[in-house]
């Protein structure tokens, strides 16, 4: 599957490591949700470190939709939290 | 439950298929989103002129505050030379709170480093989607009637209105920290001219110790030359050394080392 770190661009990753992403993506969620800054900033760094570590840049003149999309590496957590309640954040 | 990579996505792709669903005929909607992104690569590029002035400005701050940090640092110097230490601690002093400031001119100027990179990647690769959507979008029109664009084109759409939004969050996330870097950096610009940094004792004028070590030394370094020629003379402590000694820490070397000072 394709993600997106944004303001990085896209890499390609095998759907073996699905499940590890998605756990780590849960949790994110629930400190996003909680208000945990600290481990916010720890698992969205742990995400984004997996996803390079895992994946395949795709080509810059690559037109492909991103399954999954992340967050930048210093996105605060309101700006991430608001970014899912509208997409007041997201321009376009 | 669904994380937040994934709900992003959706996000992402229900922006894209609102923007195809409102098109009248889809293959409108590639020109029209072809214009967005040129407008956007356009703005891209402003953006990344902004940082890089911004940058030259605080290189030439950094250049300036270490300059007058050097000049201090000689003060300090001369003032103890001359048997003032009070002078010397006063100039010390405030060169360790423009160091303070230097320092804290360094981080930013790393962060607008960082910014630039960072953009200057993203303008590549929209360039390279905008020219790879361009030709995929005049092949569509050729190729197939509105009804049949309508598959071919959700796909590339989506992807590149993808990118678009993440660039156009990129430069917007760019545009609020430099503007917060040109205030920060208009602020040191004032207290660079108002001489503030100079002096944060309040002591009177811009350059109070150089006023004193001039009136020291009735305005040249002569005075100074004498008092080293009468030391080498008399090969044994001056008055002045013993001052020195009497009270500078970790300075010993100054009695030693006799200082070369610039001849104006």
């Amino acid at each position: 599957m394709i993600v997106r770190i944004m303001g990085e661009g896209q890499v390609e990753v095998a759907d073996s490591h699905f499940p590890e992403l998605n756990r780590l993506d849960d949790e994110l969620l629930s400190e996003m949700e909680g208000g945990d800054e600290e481990g916010f900033r720890r698992t969205l760094g742990a995400l984004l470190d997996a996803v390079r570590r895992l994946g395949t840049p795709l080509p810059d003149d690559a037109l492909e939709p991103s399954e999954l999309i992340l967050p930048a590496a210093d996105a605060a957590l309101d700006e991430v939290r608001e970014m899912l309640s509208d997409d007041g954040l997201i321009p376009g | 439950m669904s994380g937040v990579m994934k709900r992003m996505g959706m996000i992402f792709r229900a922006k894209a298929n609102k923007a195809l669903d409102r098109a009248e005929d889809p293959r409108e909607t590639l020109d029209y989103s072809y214009q967005k992104q040129l407008e956007l690569l356009q703005k891209v590029r402003r953006g990344v002129a902004d940082v890089a002035t911004s940058r030259k400005r605080l290189e030439l701050q950094l250049n300036q505050l270490q300059g007058q940090s050097a000049k201090l640092e000689d003060q300090g110097r001369k003032a103890l030379a001359l048997g003032r230490e009070d002078l010397a601690r006063e100039a010390l002093s405030r060169r360790a709170s423009l160091q303070q400031q230097v320092s804290d001119l360094e981080v930013q100027h790393q962060t607008l480093q960082g910014e630039e990179e960072k953009l200057t990647l993203a303008a590549q690769r929209l360039q390279a989607k905008v020219d790879a959507f361009r030709t995929k979008k005049e092949t569509i029109k050729a190729t197939y009637t509105a009804a049949q664009a309508q598959t071919r084109i959700a796909e590339s759409f989506s992807g590149i209105s993808e990118e678009m939004s993440d660039v156009g969050l990129a430069i917007q996330r760019a545009e609020d920290k430099t503007a917060q870097l040109q205030a920060r950096a208009g602020a040191i610009d004032e207290l660079l001219a108002s001489g503030a940094l100079d002096d944060q004792s309040g002591l009177g004028s811009k350059d109070d110790i150089q006023a004193e070590l001039d009136r020291l030394s009735g305005g040249t370094d002569v005075e100074l030359e004498l008092q080293r020629m009468k030391a080498e003379l008399a090969g044994g402590p001056s008055a002045q050394q013993q001052a020195i000694e009497g009270g500078a820490q970790g300075d010993g070397q100054q009695t030693q080392t006799p200082h070369r000072f610039d001849k104006q």
